[in-house]
């Protein structure tokens, strides 16, 4: 059903119960996102889409449109929130843009950009977190993991159809972790695209690290918003 | 507790008949986890990878769930697991000298086993005994008002062998029978006003007359009743139940909120206590309204003394054909499971509840689909708290006017408070919607108060003097039932800062706001109370929590920055008088001491290395 809704100030024409994330983008407003992948279920962990939707802060990717809804993006107070809720997140994990091998093509570091972020407005943490190497094909740097949940829900082990990646324990001390014997038994192809999936440089493939020379880098080529904007044109 | 099972290899054929119990289906894994612990004392690894293996998951899938609940272990937990109850209500009540005591008996620290593994000791958030603390949950049982004396006899007596239940229930009642609950727990039932605890309800009579109207009626009577959500979010409940009638779905749900978490209340400990059939009632009433034929009430585990007692209740109205097959020998099925929590304050939020009944971590969803709509295994699901179903049976034995007139005309009704804190009578009252806090506080007999935490940490600190006009009632002062008195010589700070870190503990973590924000938050009002904060700092807060209030996915991190919001707007001096003046270069955050803690370390170390 076509219904009509208020963007930042201009009225356009979309679909009844399309993600107002993904509307936004089809429109050309850009807005942020850590946990959200177009096509792919919503899992509204990273909160980095908040808008807001008739006068509320909601974030965009769990609210479908609706007739006569009224969009900001585009607002002082909203620019800062996403730019804090970034910032939260350089401040609460241990990531080093310059020695990372996810430089360019880590969408945290991708989306500080956007937001325009310089540095973390809140206390830094550096929290002692270890990482987990035993497995054969997947490094698992902790430092970096924003608890998108992308990994936990989205891989599965093709025979089983159980979780590689998991969360234990809960609030500040949650911790990602991964099923050795599953993921030594996943395919070349799945564990490039679980560490394509990963939006940090939480889940790391072994044996092919740096293998692009900085400047040749995915969103060094091009932006985030560029790819965002561009794919929904598509 | 532990009944000695061999752990390790043969855990794994121990695990058979947990897994055939529950068919093995992984919605129950919750259950299955406590039955293992029941009988080891914890979830040993073998029995992970079991169970793992028998549910078709990966063993760190079953952890997920496991480390996600607070009461669960993954070690050795002690022949006897205590949990002391650590509340801003039992630290104005001897909590310290308690906490203490039970380290020096048990012989070891929170957080640890003694040598002997007889003791485990753990702290936990409130196990809603406010109105008897302190309090402590030992295995299965609790003890309350606890002293240092009463400790020692109770660690004394535990050492000698005797079982947690022998001592709290000395005449040995069945763990049925209600004389079992009352035997550890008062109910200090202050003033019950017309809608709650009235004594003989005919409710095969009420249900008769429920059943003779269409759900459509029944949905009607109490949509004129004006009834809202009792859990504190007051939503009209005959819209809710609407809602409920109209969603499409060939199975259909209601679930009981008994996930009574909120610090400071314990209305529902009450009345499961004291009209257990109320409650059961009120949730066949919305069985029939919206076309339901399962039922589930979820009960927090630390009202497990009050698990077997309700059993009894449900098989008691099954007998009575209140429950189960052909209802009242009609054409209504519905019957009533008991799903046991596990610990965790967001399962109180009705989608982290849903996933909890489901055998997973108790996070909230994405919403909607509102569980109304999509919501226990994807079928349109009723959630009530056990306050709304309990007025419910009122409601549908008096009529939908008799409740209306009570209350105001936005707020009808009367509800339950729990009241606590610095007042001659904690416990339970009944009141009308409307009344003002000064009311309340004369009548439980409150002098000298400063502030009333008005429905517990998520909700708002308000000052006697300045709200003590206010009413109670879901346009001003909606209260969910919590309702802590603080008199003039308690450290409000204090109170906030122990909330604050409340809001840390039970953050599900699943956000970003409220995990990393309410550890942002919680560091600022300690820096407050060292005296090292700045006018910059209280602005932080103000900022940072709106973040929280705006941008995080369900009700703990929107309220998570209340107790400082609130008590900043109320009480803006106690943050002002503390706020340090910078002297010389450093920022007063800057804790020199701290930050040259290392260096200091290093230098000795090497003094000691020449000195060899």
């Amino acid at each position: 059903m076509n219904i009509r809704i208020t963007l930042d100030g201009k009225e356009i024409e979309t679909t009844a119960g399309t993600l107002l994330v993904d509307v936004a983008a089809d429109n050309g407003v850009y807005i942020p996102t850590l946990c959200y992948q177009r096509g792919k279920p919503c899992l509204g962990t990273c909160r980095a889409c908040s808008v807001r939707v008739n006068g509320n802060v909601m974030a965009s990717c769990t609210v479908p449109v609706a007739e006569g809804m009224t969009v900001e993006v585009d607002a002082a107070d909203l620019n800062d929130m996403r730019k804090a809720l970034v910032e939260l997140l350089f401040a609460e994990g241990n990531h080093n843009c310059p020695s990372c091998e996810k430089s360019g093509r880590c969408e945290l570091q991708a989306v500080g950009y956007e937001v325009g972020m310089l540095v973390s407005r809140f206390p830094y943490r550096f929290p002692p977190r270890t990482r987990e190497h035993v497995a054969k094909y997947i490094w698992l740097e902790r430092d970096r993991c924003i608890f998108c949940q992308r990994c936990v829900e989205f891989v599965r082990d093709h025979e089983t159809g159980r979780k590689i990646f998991t969360i234990d324990d809960r609030g500040t001390h949650a911790s990602i972790e991964i099923d050795v014997a599953l993921a030594d038994r996943m395919p070349p192809e799945q564990v490039r695209e679980a560490a394509e999936l990963c939006p940090v440089g939480c889940i790391i493939a072994k044996g092919v690290g740096y293998d692009k020379p900085i400047g040749q880098r995915k969103f060094e080529v091009k932006s985030i918003r560029e790819r965002t904007l561009e794919r929904s044109r598509k | 507790m532990t009944q000695g099972i061999e752990v390790n290899e043969t855990m794994t054929t121990n695990i058979h008949p947990i897994l055939e119990r529950y068919h093995a289906d992984k919605t129950r894994l919750i259950d299955m986890l406590w039955d293992i612990q029941r009988q080891a004392g914890y979830i040993p690894d073998a029995a992970v990878t079991a169970l793992a293996e028998g549910l078709n998951m990966s063993a760190n899938d079953v952890r997920e769930t496991l480390t996600f609940y607070h009461f669960f272990h993954d070690k050795p937990a002690g022949r006897h697991t205590l949990y002391l109850a650590d509340t801003v209500i039992a630290r104005m009540q001897g909590y310290d000298e308690v906490r203490a005591t039970l380290e020096r008996e048990t012989g070891t620290t929170f957080g640890s086993v003694d040598p002997s593994a007889t003791f485990g000791l753990y702290d936990t958030n409130c196990i809603g005994l406010s109105d008897q603390e302190p309090a402590m949950m030992v295995d299965e049982v609790v003890f309350t008002r606890l002293t240092p004396e009463k400790v020692r006899t109770i660690i004394n007596r535990l050492k000698q062998g005797a079982t947690p239940s022998e001592i709290a229930n000395p005449d040995q009642f069945d763990t049925r029978r209600l004389e079992y609950v009352q035997a550890q727990v008062a109910d200090n039932i202050r003033i019950c006003g017309p809608v709650f605890f009235q004594q003989d309800r005919p409710h095969a009579q009420i249900l008769e007359k429920t059943l003779d109207l269409l759900p459509e009626q029944v949905v009607e009577q109490v949509t004129l009743s004006r009834i809202r959500g009792r859990g504190g979010a007051g939503f009209p409940t005959g819209l809710k139940w609407r809602l409920g009638r109209e969603a499409p779905g060939r199975e259909k749900v209601v679930i009981c909120n008994a996930d009574e978490g909120e610090p400071g209340t314990f209305k529902d400990r009450v009345l499961l206590t004291r009209s257990p059939r109320d409650v059961l009632l009120g949730m066949t009433v919305a069985a029939h309204a919206i076309g339901a034929r399962t039922g589930i009430l979820y009960l927090r585990a630390e009202y497990w003394y009050l698990k077997d007692y309700l059993e009894q209740q449900i098989t008691d109205l099954r007998a009575e054909r209140l429950l189960g097959r052909s209802i009242l020998g009609r054409e209504f099925d519905f019957d009533i499971r008991i799903q046991m929590g596990a610990g965790a304050y967001v399962c109180g939020d009705e989608t982290a509840l849903i996933e909890s009944c489901e055998g997973k971590r108790g996070t909230p969803r994405v919403k909607p689909p509102y569980p109304i709509q999509q919501g226990y295994l994807g079928m349109p699901t009723c959630i009530n708290n056990v306050e709304t179903f309990a007025a419910v049976t009122a409601i549908m034995e008096q009529g939908a006017d008799w409740f209306s007139s009570l209350g105001t005309p936005e707020s009808s009704g009367t509800r339950l408070l729990s009241v606590s804190g610095d007042c001659a009578a904690p416990g339970i009252y009944e009141i009308e919607w409307g009344v003002s806090l000064n009311e309340v506080l004369d009548t439980v007999g409150a002098r000298n108060t400063r502030a009333v935490q008005i429905s517990g940490p998520s909700g708002e600190c308000v000052s006697a003097a300045a709200d003590g006009e206010r009413r109670l009632c879901y346009s001003d002062l909606s209260c969910n039932g919590s309702f802590m008195i603080f008199d003039h010589s308690r450290d409000l700070l204090r109170v906030v800062e122990h909330f604050m870190r409340f809001f840390v503990d039970e953050s599900c973590g699943i956000c970003v706001p409220c995990r990393a924000g309410g550890v942002d938050l919680h560091h600022k009002i300690r820096l407050i109370i060292a005296g090292r904060a700045t006018r910059q700092d209280l602005d932080d807060i103000v900022n940072w929590g709106n973040l929280m209030r705006g941008t995080s996915r369900c009700g703990l991190g929107t309220t998570a920055p209340k107790p400082l919001l609130t008590t900043l707007e109320k009480f803006p001096q106690i943050y002002r008088e503390k706020l340090a003046r910078p002297q010389g270069p450093l920022l007063p955050s800057f804790d020199l001491e701290n930050a040259t803690r290392e260096y200091e370390h290093a230098c000795q170390a090497l003094a000691q290395e020449k000195s060899k």
